[in-house]
């Protein structure tokens, strides 16, 4: 029956968190049964204070065959990071 | 009158308790693994009611007895449950449509509880309200969704709310202890619970297309011990244990 339903991931924002952290997927036929669900199956112990679900198939997702391309070249470059700044870490 | 509340008290633990271990006979048994760990959750929540009134029952009662001594040590005579929650689980349906009923009873007779003259009533009350109006959003939403759902959903919930309705109607039908606690302002009467519990539950039927039978005939017995023989299944396979080993920790 569960394999009918649609897949929703799930976000939760704890009580001492700033942010919605990814936690997992469920299934569930609508948004509030998700809600519901998610309560349920992620709640229960740490008590979060907000629920975000998104269905998993509105979630646009990076190629893990492009990793190279996409985050490789950001690794040798120090001018993005916060550091570049101070007078130590640029470049001569 | 302490007897009057111990017995009161009795009446909602074991309400509590027996649904909550029809509801436990679903855990890995569930139509969904979603579903399966929200009923348990309402199982657990139901079990840690049960032993907040049963504890207070046994202090009322000033005999020493424990929320597990008033658990495994009576035999189905000594129950007090409405025959509601004793019913077989059926099919999903049919356990849904019995936790819809029970929950739109439940939240009106705590949050009517919650206000009680005791406070020991009061107390435990008011933290059992806070899950039971979660227990009743999550039961009507599915009652709604199952019977405006497809043609077998909705046939089996009609089904469900034709079989189960001559034992819904016990929880309105008050005793004279119901009226002594209620001129006393610790419990509300049994009546005075109907007409909230109608409003809600004809709006949540005529959403989920489901008609409610016309007859008014309800079962009663739950208070008096006089229980279907379906209680003493269940108690059988509830007290095998401790009865089997008396005294067994673990």
């Amino acid at each position: 029956m569960s394999s009918e339903w649609p897949l929703w991931e799930v976000f939760i924002r704890g009580q001492h968190g700033l942010n919605h952290r990814h936690v997992g997927s469920l299934h569930a036929v609508d948004a509030s049964q998700a809600l519901r669900n998610a309560r349920d199956v992620y709640t229960r112990r740490h008590e979060g204070v907000s629920i975000w679900v998104a269905r998993s198939s509105d979630i646009v997702a990076s190629s893990p065959s492009e990793n190279g391309p996409q985050f490789e070249p950001a690794a040798p470059r120090v001018y993005p990071h916060p550091t570049f700044h101070d007078d130590e870490a640029r470049p001569t | 009158m302490s007897e009057d509340r111990f017995e009161y008290a009795l009446r909602l633990g074991d309400n509590a308790l027996i649904l909550s271990h029809r509801l436990s006979q679903w855990c890995g048994h569930g139509p969904a693994l979603e579903e399966d760990i929200a009923l348990t959750n309402v199982a657990l929540d139901l079990l840690g009611q049960a032993q907040l009134w049963l504890e207070l029952a046994g202090a009322l009662e000033g005999k020493g007895r424990s929320a597990d001594d008033f658990a495994y040590r009576r035999d189905a005579g000594a129950f007090r449950n409405a025959l509601l929650v004793e019913r077989p689980n059926g099919d999903y349906g049919h356990t849904l449509m019995r936790q819809y009923l029970f929950d739109a009873w439940h939240i009106e007779a705590l949050s009517a509880l919650a206000r009680s003259a005791d406070a020991r009533f009061a107390e435990i009350a008011a933290k059992a309200e806070k899950e039971a109006a979660y227990h009743v959003e999550r039961s009507a939403e599915l009652v709604i969704a199952l019977g405006d759902g497809t043609d077998e959903s909705r046939a089996r919930m009609q089904a469900a709310l034709d079989a189960l309705w001559p034992y819904a109607g016990e929880l309105f039908v008050g005793d004279a202890l119901d009226a002594r606690l209620a001129a006393e302002g610790v419990a509300p009467s049994a009546e005075s619970l109907r007409p909230a519990w109608d409003a809600a539950t004809n709006a949540v039927f005529a959403q989920a297309t489901l008609t409610p039978p016309a007859a008014a005939f309800a079962h009663k017995g739950g208070r008096t011990g006089r229980h279907t023989e379906a209680l003493g299944h269940l108690l059988a396979e509830m007290q095998f244990l401790p009865r089997a080993y008396p005294d067994a920790r673990w």
